[in-house]
Protein backbone atom coordinates (compact mmCIF):
# COMPACT_ATOMS: atom_id res chain seq x y z
CA UNK A 1 0.00 0.00 0.00
CA UNK A 2 2.53 2.30 0.92
CA UNK A 3 4.66 1.77 -2.20
CA UNK A 4 1.17 2.58 -3.98
CA UNK A 5 1.31 6.06 -2.60
CA UNK A 6 5.11 6.59 -2.92
CA UNK A 7 4.62 6.01 -6.71
CA UNK A 8 1.33 8.35 -7.43
CA UNK A 9 3.55 10.83 -5.45
CA UNK A 10 6.58 10.23 -8.02
CA UNK A 11 4.03 9.97 -10.61
CA UNK A 12 2.24 13.09 -9.85
CA UNK A 13 5.73 14.97 -9.26
CA UNK A 14 6.50 13.80 -13.07
CA UNK A 15 3.73 15.33 -14.29
CA UNK A 16 4.23 18.10 -13.06
CA UNK A 17 8.12 18.55 -13.99
CA UNK A 18 7.42 17.14 -18.10
CA UNK A 19 4.55 19.75 -18.17
CA UNK A 20 7.40 22.00 -16.42
CA UNK A 21 9.93 21.36 -18.70
CA UNK A 22 7.61 21.79 -22.05
CA UNK A 23 6.24 25.07 -21.06
CA UNK A 24 9.75 26.64 -19.46
CA UNK A 25 11.49 28.64 -22.58
CA UNK A 26 14.94 28.54 -20.73
CA UNK A 27 16.47 25.70 -22.82
CA UNK A 28 18.51 24.71 -19.93
CA UNK A 29 16.15 24.99 -17.28
CA UNK A 30 14.17 22.40 -19.98
CA UNK A 31 17.40 19.92 -19.68
CA UNK A 32 17.33 20.21 -16.13
CA UNK A 33 13.48 19.49 -15.67
CA UNK A 34 14.04 16.37 -17.79
CA UNK A 35 17.33 15.46 -15.55
CA UNK A 36 14.60 15.35 -13.35
CA UNK A 37 11.99 13.49 -14.74
CA UNK A 38 14.72 10.93 -15.50
CA UNK A 39 15.36 10.42 -11.65
CA UNK A 40 12.39 10.78 -10.61
CA UNK A 41 11.24 7.63 -12.81
CA UNK A 42 14.20 5.96 -11.52
CA UNK A 43 12.67 5.86 -8.05
CA UNK A 44 10.01 4.78 -9.13
CA UNK A 45 11.74 1.85 -10.75
CA UNK A 46 13.52 1.59 -7.11
CA UNK A 47 9.91 1.32 -5.40
CA UNK A 48 8.79 -1.24 -8.57
CA UNK A 49 12.02 -3.50 -7.13
CA UNK A 50 13.06 -3.08 -10.60
CA UNK A 51 17.13 -2.31 -9.59
CA UNK A 52 18.68 -2.70 -12.95
CA UNK A 53 16.02 -0.49 -15.06
CA UNK A 54 16.32 1.85 -12.33
CA UNK A 55 20.24 1.70 -12.77
CA UNK A 56 19.96 2.53 -16.43
CA UNK A 57 17.61 5.44 -16.11
CA UNK A 58 19.74 7.29 -13.28
CA UNK A 59 23.05 6.42 -15.55
CA UNK A 60 21.65 7.08 -19.06
CA UNK A 61 18.51 9.04 -18.54
CA UNK A 62 19.74 11.64 -15.91
CA UNK A 63 23.53 11.11 -16.58
CA UNK A 64 24.42 10.81 -19.84
CA UNK A 65 21.31 12.60 -21.77
CA UNK A 66 21.42 15.29 -19.47
CA UNK A 67 25.66 15.78 -20.31
CA UNK A 68 24.71 15.50 -23.93
CA UNK A 69 21.47 18.13 -23.86
CA UNK A 70 24.00 20.94 -22.54
CA UNK A 71 26.56 20.02 -24.49
CA UNK A 72 24.18 21.16 -27.53
CA UNK A 73 22.88 23.83 -25.87
CA UNK A 74 26.52 25.66 -25.72
CA UNK A 75 26.16 25.77 -29.56
CA UNK A 76 22.56 26.94 -29.92
CA UNK A 77 20.95 29.71 -27.78
CA UNK A 78 19.76 29.67 -24.27
CA UNK A 79 16.69 30.53 -25.34
CA UNK A 80 13.14 29.00 -26.90
CA UNK A 81 13.07 31.01 -30.07
CA UNK A 82 9.80 29.97 -31.42
CA UNK A 83 6.96 30.99 -29.60
CA UNK A 84 4.30 28.01 -28.51
CA UNK A 85 0.99 28.75 -29.99
CA UNK A 86 -2.12 26.74 -29.90
CA UNK A 87 -2.69 24.55 -32.42
CA UNK A 88 -6.10 23.38 -32.43
CA UNK A 89 -6.39 20.42 -34.86
CA UNK A 90 -2.71 19.24 -32.97
CA UNK A 91 -4.72 19.66 -29.75
CA UNK A 92 -7.18 17.34 -31.02
CA UNK A 93 -5.34 14.97 -32.03
CA UNK A 94 -3.58 13.95 -28.93
CA UNK A 95 -6.73 14.10 -27.26
CA UNK A 96 -8.22 11.89 -28.96
CA UNK A 97 -5.23 9.45 -29.66
CA UNK A 98 -5.06 10.21 -25.29
CA UNK A 99 -8.33 8.95 -24.51
CA UNK A 100 -8.15 6.02 -27.05
CA UNK A 101 -5.13 5.04 -25.07
CA UNK A 102 -6.70 5.37 -21.57
CA UNK A 103 -9.52 3.53 -23.03
CA UNK A 104 -7.16 0.75 -23.54
CA UNK A 105 -6.00 0.19 -20.50
CA UNK A 106 -9.19 -0.29 -19.21
CA UNK A 107 -8.55 -4.16 -20.57
CA UNK A 108 -5.41 -4.09 -18.98
CA UNK A 109 -4.50 -6.34 -15.97
CA UNK A 110 -4.59 -4.52 -12.50
CA UNK A 111 -1.88 -2.84 -11.58
CA UNK A 112 0.99 -6.13 -9.85
CA UNK A 113 -1.56 -8.57 -10.43
CA UNK A 114 -0.04 -12.48 -10.05
CA UNK A 115 -2.31 -13.48 -12.88
CA UNK A 116 -1.61 -11.09 -15.34
CA UNK A 117 -0.16 -13.08 -18.63
CA UNK A 118 3.09 -10.73 -18.24
CA UNK A 119 3.66 -12.98 -15.10
CA UNK A 120 2.43 -16.75 -16.85
CA UNK A 121 4.47 -16.83 -19.56
CA UNK A 122 7.92 -17.35 -19.36
CA UNK A 123 8.58 -15.52 -16.32
CA UNK A 124 8.35 -18.60 -13.93
CA UNK A 125 10.57 -20.70 -16.27
CA UNK A 126 13.16 -17.69 -15.55
CA UNK A 127 12.58 -17.78 -11.83
CA UNK A 128 13.06 -21.48 -11.82
CA UNK A 129 15.42 -22.16 -13.88
CA UNK A 130 17.58 -19.69 -14.76
CA UNK A 131 20.54 -20.01 -11.77
CA UNK A 132 20.77 -23.46 -12.54
CA UNK A 133 20.98 -22.58 -15.82
CA UNK A 134 23.40 -20.07 -16.55
CA UNK A 135 24.99 -19.81 -12.91
CA UNK A 136 23.92 -16.03 -12.64
CA UNK A 137 22.13 -15.08 -9.97
CA UNK A 138 21.21 -11.77 -11.12
CA UNK A 139 18.03 -13.08 -13.74
CA UNK A 140 17.91 -9.70 -15.56
CA UNK A 141 21.38 -9.88 -16.56
CA UNK A 142 20.89 -13.56 -17.12
CA UNK A 143 17.64 -13.22 -19.18
CA UNK A 144 19.10 -10.03 -21.34
CA UNK A 145 22.79 -11.96 -22.02
CA UNK A 146 21.29 -15.03 -22.47
CA UNK A 147 17.77 -16.22 -23.06
CA UNK A 148 17.43 -12.87 -24.93
CA UNK A 149 21.18 -12.49 -26.39
CA UNK A 150 19.82 -11.99 -30.16
CA UNK A 151 18.13 -8.72 -28.58
CA UNK A 152 20.64 -7.25 -26.72
CA UNK A 153 23.72 -7.89 -29.39
CA UNK A 154 21.24 -5.96 -31.70
CA UNK A 155 20.84 -3.09 -29.06
CA UNK A 156 24.76 -2.91 -29.39
CA UNK A 157 24.88 -2.75 -32.66
CA UNK A 158 21.90 0.18 -32.41
CA UNK A 159 24.36 2.01 -30.22
CA UNK A 160 27.31 1.43 -32.71
CA UNK A 161 25.36 2.78 -35.66
CA UNK A 162 24.23 5.79 -33.55
CA UNK A 163 27.61 6.96 -32.75
CA UNK A 164 29.41 6.03 -36.19
CA UNK A 165 26.12 7.97 -37.27
CA UNK A 166 27.09 11.09 -35.64
CA UNK A 167 30.89 10.83 -36.13
CA UNK A 168 30.13 10.37 -40.39
CA UNK A 169 27.70 13.50 -40.33
CA UNK A 170 29.69 16.27 -38.16
CA UNK A 171 33.34 14.90 -38.83
CA UNK A 172 33.19 14.67 -42.17
CA UNK A 173 31.63 18.14 -42.30
CA UNK A 174 33.92 19.73 -39.74
CA UNK A 175 36.98 18.52 -42.04
CA UNK A 176 35.83 18.67 -45.57
CA UNK A 177 39.11 18.71 -47.07
CA UNK A 178 41.62 17.53 -44.77
CA UNK A 179 42.98 13.68 -45.47
CA UNK A 180 44.14 12.74 -42.16
CA UNK A 181 40.98 13.70 -39.85
CA UNK A 182 38.50 11.69 -42.05
CA UNK A 183 38.73 8.47 -40.58
CA UNK A 184 36.21 6.10 -42.13
CA UNK B 1 39.08 26.12 -16.41
CA UNK B 2 42.89 27.32 -15.59
CA UNK B 3 41.54 28.98 -12.51
CA UNK B 4 38.70 26.34 -11.07
CA UNK B 5 41.37 24.43 -8.50
CA UNK B 6 38.82 23.11 -6.93
CA UNK B 7 37.49 20.93 -10.19
CA UNK B 8 40.66 20.27 -11.31
CA UNK B 9 41.31 18.32 -8.06
CA UNK B 10 38.03 16.44 -7.22
CA UNK B 11 38.12 15.60 -10.83
CA UNK B 12 41.86 14.21 -10.46
CA UNK B 13 41.19 12.78 -6.97
CA UNK B 14 37.26 10.96 -8.68
CA UNK B 15 38.28 9.71 -12.25
CA UNK B 16 40.00 6.92 -11.02
CA UNK B 17 37.43 5.64 -8.67
CA UNK B 18 34.92 6.54 -11.30
CA UNK B 19 36.31 4.39 -13.65
CA UNK B 20 36.62 1.46 -10.68
CA UNK B 21 33.25 1.76 -10.25
CA UNK B 22 32.24 1.17 -13.98
CA UNK B 23 34.29 -1.75 -14.46
CA UNK B 24 32.56 -3.24 -11.39
CA UNK B 25 29.52 -2.30 -12.69
CA UNK B 26 30.58 -4.47 -15.51
CA UNK B 27 31.76 -7.34 -14.24
CA UNK B 28 29.50 -7.74 -11.52
CA UNK B 29 26.67 -7.21 -13.98
CA UNK B 30 26.03 -10.84 -12.78
CA UNK B 31 25.05 -10.95 -9.10
CA UNK B 32 24.42 -7.01 -8.57
CA UNK B 33 22.13 -4.52 -10.61
CA UNK B 34 23.77 -3.20 -13.66
CA UNK B 35 25.90 -4.45 -16.55
CA UNK B 36 27.27 -3.86 -19.71
CA UNK B 37 24.84 -0.58 -20.90
CA UNK B 38 25.16 0.57 -17.25
CA UNK B 39 29.37 0.11 -16.15
CA UNK B 40 29.85 1.49 -19.72
CA UNK B 41 27.99 4.61 -19.50
CA UNK B 42 29.72 5.23 -15.84
CA UNK B 43 33.03 4.74 -17.83
CA UNK B 44 32.34 7.40 -20.20
CA UNK B 45 30.91 9.68 -17.51
CA UNK B 46 34.65 9.42 -16.16
CA UNK B 47 35.86 10.63 -19.58
CA UNK B 48 33.39 12.77 -20.02
CA UNK B 49 33.89 14.89 -16.46
CA UNK B 50 37.66 14.71 -17.49
CA UNK B 51 36.88 16.41 -20.95
CA UNK B 52 34.86 18.74 -19.09
CA UNK B 53 37.73 20.40 -16.82
CA UNK B 54 40.65 19.64 -18.54
CA UNK B 55 39.40 19.74 -22.33
CA UNK B 56 38.82 17.58 -24.60
CA UNK B 57 42.28 18.32 -25.96
CA UNK B 58 43.49 16.50 -22.50
CA UNK B 59 40.95 13.58 -22.97
CA UNK B 60 41.81 13.30 -26.84
CA UNK B 61 45.80 12.51 -25.23
CA UNK B 62 44.38 9.56 -23.07
CA UNK B 63 41.81 8.33 -25.62
CA UNK B 64 42.36 9.49 -29.04
CA UNK B 65 39.97 9.03 -32.29
CA UNK B 66 41.45 6.42 -33.55
CA UNK B 67 40.82 4.15 -30.33
CA UNK B 68 37.71 4.87 -29.39
CA UNK B 69 36.46 4.28 -33.16
CA UNK B 70 37.86 1.01 -32.72
CA UNK B 71 36.77 0.30 -29.45
CA UNK B 72 32.84 0.96 -30.78
CA UNK B 73 33.56 -1.35 -33.41
CA UNK B 74 35.52 -4.01 -30.98
CA UNK B 75 32.95 -4.41 -28.04
CA UNK B 76 30.02 -5.35 -30.76
CA UNK B 77 32.58 -7.62 -32.23
CA UNK B 78 33.83 -9.49 -29.17
CA UNK B 79 29.91 -9.67 -28.44
CA UNK B 80 28.75 -11.24 -32.23
CA UNK B 81 32.32 -12.90 -32.07
CA UNK B 82 31.46 -14.67 -28.86
CA UNK B 83 28.28 -16.14 -30.88
CA UNK B 84 30.69 -16.87 -33.98
CA UNK B 85 32.88 -19.25 -31.58
CA UNK B 86 29.76 -21.12 -30.11
CA UNK B 87 28.93 -21.73 -33.83
CA UNK B 88 32.30 -22.92 -34.69
CA UNK B 89 32.08 -25.09 -31.69
CA UNK B 90 29.24 -26.81 -32.75
CA UNK B 91 26.02 -24.97 -31.22
CA UNK B 92 23.90 -22.00 -32.19
CA UNK B 93 24.76 -18.30 -32.40
CA UNK B 94 25.03 -17.14 -28.98
CA UNK B 95 24.93 -21.10 -27.54
CA UNK B 96 27.18 -20.62 -24.78
CA UNK B 97 26.51 -24.06 -23.61
CA UNK B 98 28.77 -24.85 -26.19
CA UNK B 99 31.95 -22.42 -24.55
CA UNK B 100 32.20 -25.29 -21.58
CA UNK B 101 30.84 -28.36 -23.19
CA UNK B 102 31.39 -30.29 -19.81
CA UNK B 103 30.06 -27.66 -17.71
CA UNK B 104 27.10 -25.44 -19.85
CA UNK B 105 26.05 -23.20 -16.79
CA UNK B 106 29.70 -22.22 -16.07
CA UNK B 107 29.70 -21.52 -19.66
CA UNK B 108 26.56 -19.67 -19.60
CA UNK B 109 28.26 -17.43 -16.91
CA UNK B 110 31.50 -17.27 -18.93
CA UNK B 111 29.59 -16.39 -22.42
CA UNK B 112 27.42 -13.52 -20.35
CA UNK B 113 30.81 -12.09 -18.79
CA UNK B 114 32.21 -11.70 -22.39
CA UNK B 115 29.18 -10.46 -23.83
CA UNK B 116 28.69 -7.57 -21.04
CA UNK B 117 32.00 -6.76 -21.82
CA UNK B 118 31.23 -6.37 -25.52
CA UNK B 119 28.68 -4.29 -24.42
CA UNK B 120 30.43 -2.51 -22.02
CA UNK B 121 33.02 -1.24 -24.53
CA UNK B 122 31.09 -0.43 -27.71
CA UNK B 123 28.68 1.96 -24.92
CA UNK B 124 31.49 3.91 -23.17
CA UNK B 125 33.30 3.86 -26.66
CA UNK B 126 30.40 5.13 -28.59
CA UNK B 127 29.59 7.91 -25.34
CA UNK B 128 32.59 9.32 -24.95
CA UNK B 129 32.71 9.70 -28.96
CA UNK B 130 29.40 11.52 -29.13
CA UNK B 131 30.28 13.75 -26.78
CA UNK B 132 33.89 15.25 -27.89
CA UNK B 133 32.39 15.68 -31.62
CA UNK B 134 28.99 17.37 -30.03
CA UNK B 135 32.45 19.62 -27.96
CA UNK B 136 34.43 19.84 -30.93
CA UNK B 137 31.57 21.24 -32.90
CA UNK B 138 31.72 24.48 -34.27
Amino acid sequence: MTGVLINDFLLTLMVITAIGAISVRSLLAASMLLAIYSLLIALVWVDLQAVDVAFTEAAVGAGISTVLLIGTLVFVDKWERVKPRLHWPALGVVLITGAVLIYGTLDMPHFGDPQAPVHQHVAPRYIEDSLRETRVPNMVTAVLASYRGYDTLFETVVIYTAGMSLVLLLRARRHPGSKGERTL
Amino acid sequence: MREQVILRVITKLLTPFILMFGLYVIMHGEISPGGGFQGGVILAAAFILYSLVFGVHASRAVLSRRVTDALAGGGALIYAGVGTVTMALGGEFLDYNMLIPADAPAGQALGITLVEIGVGITVAAVMITIFNELSEHG
